[in-house]
This record gives structure tokens, sequence and C-alpha cells, in this order.
């Protein structure tokens, strides 16, 4: 079982990302469950959503206390008591920022988890430039399957053309792409590192 | 069948069936073959004003839809005293839900004829005024806003007289009732409070607004009569006099129905879309003393002292309504009727 | 078909498969995704004839079911927690004129303090309404349940209510077979109603009853009910011949067997349950989960039986009754007292609380060492609560403050991290 965590602030599509991400993993022939986290959240207000991917039928409805990895739609949140809470030795953590993790202040963990496994991702200035407008959550896709390895990049992007049509697919489309060559480009290939939880994508 | 003479001075009015005018003219509860939706034997008290508006109402709208109808009824005393299982007074496709959801219950059975292409069939729902201004109003507004093919009838008799005669939200002014009892310095009910339904109706914009009496069968009549030649969301008023809650002898229902529009404090009129388009004048204008003397509900208003006051408070209300539909026909000119 | 989608989105084609005639729409969390959805079909004109009607309150919205399945239209809402508080006494009318409605309810929470988390107060609060009540474990159990539930209601002339968790399911994207519309169409034949308001025929629905009679009628929907016991097995089986996939049913066990400590539940809690079970499993421990499907009518000889054997019961439920002990734990300690075999009660999951698999652990290895109380609450903040209930011993007049609490909470928390 692989488990995600996405933090960003409503209007973001925190929830959307979550849902992304496991027909993404469906469309790799795994099982997924993503859910929200249950409020009366507003614009801008925290919001957290998870995913969960396996091999195997989900049966749990117990709350990811322990993530596989963190998505940080919003820097600003960084300093949010919790926000790392339960992450596992071997995590992954991928944030929306244009500057260095020393910058934000997550130097820390980039010492402490593989290599790797932390990476800023300049997610909202993609989206500007591919959507027009300031939602990073497909960026952040794109990024996380090029990190992390949980899912394919086709697999992404076939989520993403099921979700959205016109000028939004293909900006979307576009933009996930960019952001998973781009990662790429700073970690390397997934095959040449370690697998993750899940086993190895369908590259 | 025993043959029953009419006196002459019946012809040309509005109270009974005007046996003697040309057939045209007369009204479906002439005909001996009318639906007879309400048939006898029901458990109405004697004189009761509802019985009579509903048989009226239904007859005729049962004579305008071929019979094509559906009638969705409240609780309340029409419906306890139609329908003590196992029998029913109803020659009608009739149903009873609850006492607040008739226009809803009714909305749905529109829904249900539309959604299968059935044109012919219509819906009327059917409340006292408790389920139309008090608790059945959430779900009226709706079926007004939605503009749901459904005439909504209120026979209104001015308090919850199933339960005891209570007071309601349409209760009159300085009326007694259980819970406004004629006691204390202001007895009866309050002055200054009430829902005025019609007007309330109007507000919704709906393709057709009346009020009616069971005083005036061939107004009211028509008015079923229009009514069901429209669609969407219609509502009739009428106002039936409850011998019971009102203290009133049996043998006054008609008259006291009468004298309600006489004096002005339940006025006649039309509406559609908004906007008032009639209202039917007042022949022979009486003091609301007429009006509230015979009814042991007022009582307290005549007793040593009278509440001269309050009666001049009523007069008032009776002046204004006057006023507001010109039924005097004061600024249409004279004599229009 | 095989798809990754959101409960209520699953649930909203489910139901479109079905055909419904009229469907009555109010918005509540966190059903509003249902109506949504199967609006969103009817405007899109793959659900046709429909009339899709947005009410004013949930009162009217199963009043507007009644009056629809009164004249023979296959009727659909969906509420949840408060709404269906709203609707109760339509909710019993329905019953009560033996009108075969549908009606999701995605369970929420009921206030004061207002929450829009998910626990069963709601579906408890109605159990006795005259409705059939099934519990959903899944979406794709949920999907399954929606099909048959119009199958069984239209069956018996009785109102079916098809219970899946708010947010948790409802909000959940997973992994669900939609079946095909030609499967549906075999299962589901179209609505022929057994009473039906019609000029050429005209009857009077709704009569008052006196004491003289009511004893009977009420007696004969009683029985009508416990129908329900015999059909919803027959059309589960026949579900599975058309869908080619076992759903639905009274009861289902999981590795209860030999189970010495069986665990009994209503809902999605199930899974998670199910999944400590293995864990346990592994440990050496005789333990199984019995997932109650239909609740109402209360399936005693299914639930006896699945749990013949068992030393100890441990029921976990999602409500209770204040002041007295749990709803489910009652009934189940009625049905296996009288054999030795001791019950447990654990209150978990009010207002959306999550049930860590650890927590359930613990409260699991508690009862079997005997160390559990007939009754508690799972992961309750004993410290805010003694707190509190000092306070109100040194002031008697004083109610418990549910202003205090949730800062309480919160430092405590602080105070353990």
């Amino acid at each position: 079982m692989f488990q995600v965590r996405i933090h960003g602030r409503g209007g973001q599509g925190v929830v959307t990302a979550a849902e992304l991400l496991a027909v993404a993993a469906f469309n790799d022939g795994r099982h997924a469950q993503a859910f929200p986290s249950f409020g009366s959240e507003r614009t801008g207000a925290p919001v957290v959503s998870f995913c969960r991917i396996s091999e195997r039928e989900i049966r749990t409805r117990s709350p990811i206390d322990e993530p596989d990895a963190l998505v940080i739609q919003d820097a600003t949140l960084l300093r949010q008591a919790g926000l790392f809470a339960g992450l596992r030795s071997h995590g992954w953590v991928l944030v929306n920022t244009t500057k260095t993790l020393v910058a934000i202040g997550v130097a820390g963990f980039v010492a402490e988890l593989p290599e790797n496994h932390v990476l800023g991702l300049r997610a909202t200035e993609i989206a500007l430039q591919h959507l027009g407008r300031p939602l990073p959550n497909t960026v952040l896709l794109g990024g996380f399957a090029a990190l992390t390895g949980a899912v394919s990049l086709a697999a992404v992007v076939t989520a993403i053309e099921d979700r959205f049509s016109g000028a939004m697919r293909e900006g979307n489309v576009a933009a996930a792409t960019e952001a998973f060559n781009l990662t790429r480009g700073m970690v390397g290939t997934w095959a040449t590192r370690e697998r993750s939880a899940v086993g190895a994508p369908p590259d | 069948m025993t043959e029953q003479t009419s006196s002459y001075c019946q012809v040309g009015s509005f109270a009974v069936g005007n046996r003697l005018v040309d057939p045209h003219l007369r009204t479906v509860q002439s005909d001996r073959l009318r639906p007879n939706a309400l048939t006898s034997g029901h458990r109405a008290c004697q004189g009761c004003g509802e019985a009579l508006g509903a048989r009226f109402v239904l007859d005729a709208a049962m004579a305008a839809t071929d019979r094509q109808l559906i009638v969705v009824n409240a609780t309340g005393c029409l419906e306890v005293f139609s329908t003590p299982y196992p029998e029913t007074a109803w020659q009608v496709a009739w149903m009873h839900s609850l006492f607040g959801n008739t226009a809803a219950v009714a909305t749905g059975v529109a829904a249900a004829l539309k959604v299968r292409g059935d044109t012919a069939t219509r819906v009327i729902a059917q409340a006292g005024d408790g389920g139309t201004v008090d608790i059945g109003f959430g779900c009226l507004s709706g079926m007004f806003e939605r503009n749901d093919d459904v005439l909504f009838v209120c026979y209104d008799n001015q308090a919850y007289m199933n339960t005891g005669v209570q007071r309601s939200a349409s209760t009159p002014a300085a009326a007694r009732t259980a819970t406004t009892e004629a006691r204390g310095r202001e007895p009866g009910n309050a002055f200054g409070q009430g829902k005025n339904l019609p007007a309330l109706a109007v507000a919704h914009e709906i393709p057709y607004v009346a009020t009616a009496s069971v005083a005036y069968l061939h107004d009211l009549e028509a008015k079923v009569g229009r009514a069901m030649e429209l669609h969407g969301a219609r509502y009739l008023h009428v106002l039936v006099p409850c011998p019971l809650g009102w203290g009133a002898a049996s043998r006054d229902t008609i008259r006291l129905a009468r004298l309600a529009c006489e004096t002005g404090l339940f006025p006649l009129f039309e509406a559609a879309h908004g906007e008032i388009l009639s209202a039917t004048p007042i022949r022979h204008r009486e003091p609301v003393e007429a009006y509230l003397r015979p009814q042991r509900r007022f009582a307290h208003l005549f007793a040593d002292p009278p509440r001269t006051d309050d009666i001049a408070r009523i007069q008032a209300i009776a002046d204004r309504n006057i006023g507001r539909f010109d039924l005097l026909g004061e600024r249409a000119g004279k004599g229009s009727r | 078909m095989l798809r990754q989608i959101e409960g209520s989105r699953a649930v909203a084609e489910a139901v479109a498969l079905c055909r419904p005639r009229v469907v009555s729409a109010y918005p509540i969390s966190p059903q509003t995704h249902i109506i949504e959805g199967v609006g969103s079909l009817v405007k899109s004109g793959r659900l046709k004839p429909c009339e899709f009607i947005n009410v004013e309150s949930e009162f009217a919205a199963m009043s507007v079911s009644i009056g629809a399945a009164a004249t023979g239209a296959r009727a659909y809402t969906a509420t949840s927690g408060p709404g269906l508080l709203d609707m109760a006494e339509a909710v019993f009318n329905a019953s009560g004129l033996g009108l075969p409605i549908v009606m999701t309810v995605a369970n929420r929470a009921v206030g004061a303090p207002i929450n829009i988390g998910n626990d069963h107060s709601d579906a408890m609060a109605l159990r006795d309404s005259g409705w059939i009540q099934l519990f959903a474990e899944t979406n794709q159990h949920a999907v399954d349940l929606h099909i048959q539930a119009f199958r069984l209601a239209e069956r018996l002339s009785v109102p079916v209510m098809v219970c899946m968790d708010g947010f948790i399911l409802t909000h959940s994207v997973e992994r669900v077979e939609i079946p095909t519309q030609e499967q549906v169409d075999r299962y589901l034949r179209p609505f022929a109603p057994q009473q039906v308001l019609d000029p050429a025929a005209p009857v009077s629905i709704g009569a008052m009853v006196g004491p003289e009679a009511f004893t009977e009628v009420r007696y004969l929907a009683h029985a009508r009910l416990l129908e329900a016991l015999v059909c919803i097995p027959e059309l589960a089986a026949e579900f599975e011949r058309v869908v080619g996939r076992p759903s639905g049913g009274l009861v289902s066990a999981y590795r209860s067997e030999d189970a010495e400590t069986i665990v009994v539940a209503l809902g999605s809690v199930v899974g998670t349950v199910k999944d400590v079970v293995d864990q346990m499993r592994e440990e050496g421990l005789k333990i199984g989960v019995v997932a109650v499907t239909t609740f109402r009518p209360f399936p005693e000889q299914a639930l006896g039986q699945a749990l013949e054997g068992a030393h100890r019961v441990v029921v976990i439920e999602k409500a209770f009754a204040v002041g007295g002990r749990g709803v489910l734990g009652a009934q189940v300690d009625a049905l296996v007292s009288d054999r030795g075999t001791k019950t447990y009660t654990v209150v978990a999951g009010l207002g959306g609380r999550s049930i860590p698999e650890a927590s359930l652990r613990r409260v699991l290895g508690e009862a079997i060492r005997g160390e559990l109380g007939a009754m508690s609450f799972l992961d309750l903040d004993r410290v805010v609560v003694d707190r509190e209930l000092a306070r109100m011993a040194e002031d008697p007049r004083r109610a418990p403050s549910t202003a205090r609490v949730p800062r309480d909470v919160r430092e405590n928390a602080a105070r353990i991290v």
C-alpha cells in the first residue's frame, strides 16, 4: 500500500488532485482510494486530501496517519503544525515553490529522507504558463509521477484527459508533462532509483 | 323525486342553483347529474361551509376536466369527516398524506402525470386554513414558486376547527378561539396579526389567484372553471363559515359567508401573474356589526359594556379593503353592477 | 463497466439505470453529489423521461415522492442527517401508505452541536419508521443495493432506505463496477404499482383509522416488512445471476466460522474491521466479522446463526441511544445473551471521528482479555470528559459546555504530543 497526503488551500484543486491520482493508479491497473478531509472548507482555507494505491482491494476506511508521500500545493502551509506528521522514513515530499529547499525550511527533511526524495517544483508558474490560472494540482501530479514512480505519466495524462475538456484538457496535459520531464531532469529517471512501495509502474 | 318550489326572488340571484335560467347559465350544482365529488353520508357538522365549498369546487373542476381529476387533501376536518376507515365519501381519485405537505404531494402527482404524458388528468390540492397559511405554507410557497401544474384550494374557516377551534394565522382580529380566549384587556385574537394568503399568492406571480365564497356559487364555479383552463400553479381561497367554531346557527352559513363579502371583510377578487384583474363590487354594503353580531366568537364585543373600540377597528379593516379593491365602484365609476 | 469513480456519482449512475420517473432534490451535505449527479443525468438526457424537481425542504422532497409513487411513478430521493429528521413525518407516512419509494441516506450526525460528519444517528432515529434499511459496506455495495432496493420496494410495496456512510463512501473515489442498462432492465422491470390514483378507477388513499382497527393495520405492516427477510436473499441471488456478482442479502460474514470473537457492525467500518481481523488472525486469534446489511427488518435468525459458537460479540456502532445503550448492541445482546455469549458495545466514529485500526485492535484485545466494559466509547478523551464532569459536579445547575469541550480537547491533544 502506498499512501499519499495532499495539502493545499480551498480552490487549488486539492480534492481533484487526489481523485486524479486515484484514477491514474486505476489506469495503471491498480486499486486506489481517494478521499477528501471532511469539513466545510471555504476558498483559501487549508484542505487535505488523501489517496491510497495498492495491488489489492483496499478495504480500510481508517485515516492515513503514516503517509508514504506528501504533496504540498501551497508553501505557505509549511509552517502548519503537523504538516509532516507520520511521514514514513522512506517517504517523499513534493512542494510547490520557486524557492530552494533551504529557503522554505525543509532542508532538514532532505537530510532525513533518502536522496532525491524531497523536491521543490515551480508548479504555480507552470500552471500559469499553460492554463493562465494558478492551479498547481495537475502540474504536481506530473512531478509526483516522476518523483515517486507510484503512477505512470501516461496514466496521469489519461486521467486528466477524462476529467477536462477543451483548452483546460490540453493545458493540463501539457503542464503535467512538462512537470514530469522537469522533475525527471532534476532527480533522474525513476528506473535508475529505488522501487517504491507499490512496485514499478508501466513506463 | 319530490318537487321543490323555488321562490321567485332566487331567480337571477347568485345564491342558489338557478334552475329557472337558461341551461348554459346554470351552475354545475343545479345539475342533477353533477359529478357529486363529495357524496352524502359523510360526517360533517350540520351547516358545514367546508363540505359545501369542497363539493362546489370539485364538482366544478370535474365538470371542467371531464372528470379527469386527482385530489390531494390535507389533514383536517374535511379529511376526517370524509374518510373514516373503511368508508369514503369521495367519488374522485383522492389521497390524504399529511397536514403540512399537501402542495408537495400534489407536485409529485402532477410530476408523475407529466412524465407519462398524461395531459388530460388535472390535479387539485385542498386544505383548510391551518394546512394552507400555517403548517402547509412552506410546501405551498415552493409549489407556487416552481409553478407546478396544481390548483391549490384553501377552505378558510379561520381557525383549527378539527382540533377544537384554536387560532390560526387566518383567524380574524378579536375572534374568540380556544387559544385566544375572550378575556382580559384585549379579548380574542390580537389585532395586527395574521397572514393574508391571497396577497402572498399574488406576490408569487403565479398564473391565477382568486378568492371566492360559498355564498356566491356562480362566481365560485366560474373561478374554478377559469383556473382549470390554465396551467401552472393556481390558488383559490374560499371562505367557508364553520357553525361550531364561529358559534353561529347552522342555517346561517350562507348568510354569514355573504355578509363577510358585503361588509368588505372578505373581498372577492381575481389576479393573474401578480396583477389584480378585477374585484366583485359590493351590491348592498353592510356594517361589520351585521356580520359580527350573529357569531358567538365575537359575542364579547357586544357585551356590557360593548367593545365599540374593537368594532371600530374591525370596521376600519373592512373600509380599507373596500378602498383597496374599490369594492363600491367609486374609482371605476358607480353602478358597474 | 469498471470505473474509478466517486461513490456519489456511482450511486447516481446506478439510480439512473433504475429509470426513476420522479426525482425530488434538496441539498444537504454529504448527500449533495448524489442528487447533483442524478440531476446532471436528467439534464443531459441520459435519464429520460424523468421529472427532476428542486424542492424547498426535505419534508417536501419526501412528500413529492409520496405523490409521485401514489400516482404510479417510480420515485427516488436522497438525504442526510438533519434532512432525514426534517422529513420524519413524511417518512412514516410513506411506509404507512405502502409506497415503494427508494431513498439514499448518506449517513450524517444529528446536532446540536451541528456536525456534518458521518455517523448513524440519522438512520437509527428512524429505524422504526416502517422502512427497509440496508447498509452499504463499499461503494460497489451501495450501487448494487440501490438496484436491489427498487426491486425489493416494488415487490413488497414498502419503501427502502439505502444507507451509505456520508463522506467516507459518498466522497471516496474508488473502483466500482457499474452494471449495464441491459442487465438492470432484466433485473428490474417497469413499476407496476399495487395501488394508484386514477380518475378512471377512483380510490381514496390515506383514510383515517381509529383504535378499533389501528393495531391490525400496524400488525399487517409488520408482517409485510418481515416478508423482506425471505425476499431479500432471493433478490440478492437473482441479482447475482443477472449481474454476476454476489451482493446484498441479510448479513455477510468474514472469517467468522470458527471465530471465538465476532465483531458485528453496519456500513463502511466493516472494511476496516476486515483488515484488523486479518492482522489479528495472523497473530493466531480466532476472530471474524459479521456485517449487518439488512438492519430493518432485523434479521434475527440469520444473525443468530452467524454468531453461533462465538464466545463474545463486539458490536461497533456509529450511534447509541443517549441515556440507554447501543441500538444494534442491545438487539445483538437480546439475540445471543441467553446462549452465554458475552456482548460488548463499542460506540465509535461519532460525527466523523475516524476509526483507526490501532484503536480497534486495542478494544478487541481488551474484549478478548475480558477487560472491556459492556458499553464503551472508542478513543473517548477521558481527561476532558472527567474535567467537565467535575465542573458540573461543583455546580449542579451547569449544563455540559459545548464551547469548552473542543478547546479542552485541543489543549489535551497538544499536551499529549
